[in-house]
């Protein structure tokens, strides 16, 4: 027999050591992370923008858009079926078709989205109609002070009061990306707040209805804050407001 | 002349993993697929399009997260199942010669139970569940820590999954080339022809355990 053969129960206790370890990289990586996080997104944002493979979007990285849907596939909209209902408590209530949105006066912004997940994509150029535009077209009856928003994706709603959704950086947007609004950024026509996070820039947008009384959306279900201030809200102090 | 005809060939098997060891693996295997496809999901934008459904995911994903460790730790009652993870955890110097080695499959150094490789692969994949727990617990309670440490612990928690990941498909990688490693896991045992070839140490070892009761090597 060979005078080399391994006591089985001998030897350093290197796994052990490896666990610590790792424990203790993850701990201090909880505790510098913020820096971490601007180091990876500085380093791969700007190479994940160009790169045309799709490659580097699949490293973990911030500053680009993340793709959420709450429900199954949601169907395609196009010029030809898209509507957008205003109803409620109005007294001209309205249904526009894309063609309608695209002939009224547009509004650009270059904001930053912000998710309350903590991704940021910096500087996105929005094009659309302010939601206030489409407001004093169906007149507001005396008792609404809110506006409910709906989806036709049949599930995902949220809703804003009156003084919110008249804001001018407020916009049913039509473009973003320098590209009309593709199905899976909720196009063709989805809702964008600027100083909101992103969970109030509704996807798909198909309704508005003026209600009295905010109603809260699927997110608020869910925990989140009807009113979605990008760092003022969501216990989030440290973003920098988009407005 | 002719030889007489072989008798079936009865080989003996050797006892390799224990019937809890077989669950624990089992369990933790189930949740860790769960957990990845789930998390291939959450992250990866074209099959989120595809799926949908974000918090039915979102929910599965948590659970299967934190029900991870638990077969881990509830295995601890199985003196097998110590008796194993105490085996993973030792390193010897002949597992460092064996990491560093060209040759380390030609059996000139003595192989454990386990090999070096998968005491490193047993210790970086205890470690990333860890650091994926504590990450997602972070994570999910948002009231725990402040903000700055869960943007740190969510990209902890990305890069370990990644890691993790690879760990695994590398594990699949390593068991779909030996079928009869892969099989063990599903009836505890080995033949000797094998465990000599692939664990000669640990071969040695069972069979003076054997003799040394008393029993004849058969």
């Amino acid at each position: 027999m060979p005078a080399d053969r391994p006591d089985p129960l001998g030897g350093a206790p290197v796994g052990r050591r490896i666990v610590l370890g790792l424990l203790g990289l993850g701990a201090l990586g909880i505790v510098t992370g913020t820096a971490l996080q601007d180091g990876v997104s500085n380093l791969l944002g700007p190479i994940e923008t160009r790169d045309p493979t799709g490659l580097v979007g699949l490293f973990p990285a911030g500053d680009t858009f993340r793709y959420y849907s709450v429900t199954g596939s949601v169907e395609q909209q196009g010029a030809r079926d898209y509507r957008l209902d205003i109803s409620g408590l109005v007294q001209r209530p309205a249904r526009h078709t894309l063609a309608d949105l695209q002939a009224m006066p547009q509004t650009t912004l270059v904001r930053d989205f912000q998710c309350v997940t903590g991704w940021r994509v910096p500087d996105v150029p929005w094009v659309g109609v302010q939601l206030g535009y489409l407001l004093d077209l169906v007149g507001p009856t005396r008792g609404a002070d809110a506006v409910r928003l709906t989806s036709f994706d049949g599930i995902y709603t949220e809703s804003l009061t009156l003084e919110q959704a008249r804001r001018p950086d407020v916009l049913v947007a039509l473009r973003m990306l320098g590209a009309p609004v593709t199905h899976d950024h909720g196009g063709p026509v989805r809702l964008y707040v600027a100083p909101m996070y992103g969970y109030k820039s509704l996807k798909w947008l198909s309704g508005v209805e003026l209600t009295r009384g905010v109603v809260p959306g699927y997110w608020e279900g869910s925990g989140y804050e009807i009113d979605g201030w990008v760092g003022a809200s969501n216990g989030r102090t440290a973003d920098d407001p988009t407005s | 002349m002719t030889r007489p005809a072989d008798p079936a060939p009865v080989e003996a098997e050797l006892a390799r993993f224990s019937r809890p060891v077989r669950w624990v693996h089992g369990l933790t295997g189930v949740l860790m697929l769960v957990c990845i496809a789930t998390a291939a999901v959450l992250y990866n934008g074209s099959l989120q399009v595809l799926v949908g459904h974000r918090p039915v995911v979102e929910q599965v994903h948590v659970w299967c997260g934190f029900a991870l460790p638990v077969p881990l730790v509830a295995g601890l009652v199985s003196g097998s199942y110590r008796a194993d993870l105490r085996r993973l955890d030792r390193f010897t110097p002949h597992d460092w010669r064996w990491l560093r080695s060209r040759s380390r499959r030609d059996g000139r150094i003595p192989v454990g139970k386990f090999n070096a490789g998968q005491k490193l692969n047993g210790a970086l994949s205890a470690g990333a569940i860890a650091v994926l727990l504590l990450t997602g617990v972070v994570m999910y309670d948002t009231g725990l820590t402040s903000d700055a440490w869960r943007t740190g612990a969510t990209l902890m928690h990305d890069w370990f999954s990644l890691a993790a990941g690879l760990l695994v498909v590398g594990h699949i990688g390593f068991a779909l080339r030996d079928p009869i490693a892969m099989r063990s896991m599903r009836t505890g045992t080995v033949p000797r022809r094998w465990a000599r070839a692939e664990h000669g140490a640990w071969a040695d070892e069972v069979d003076r355990t054997a003799s040394g009761r008393g029993g004849s090597p058969r």
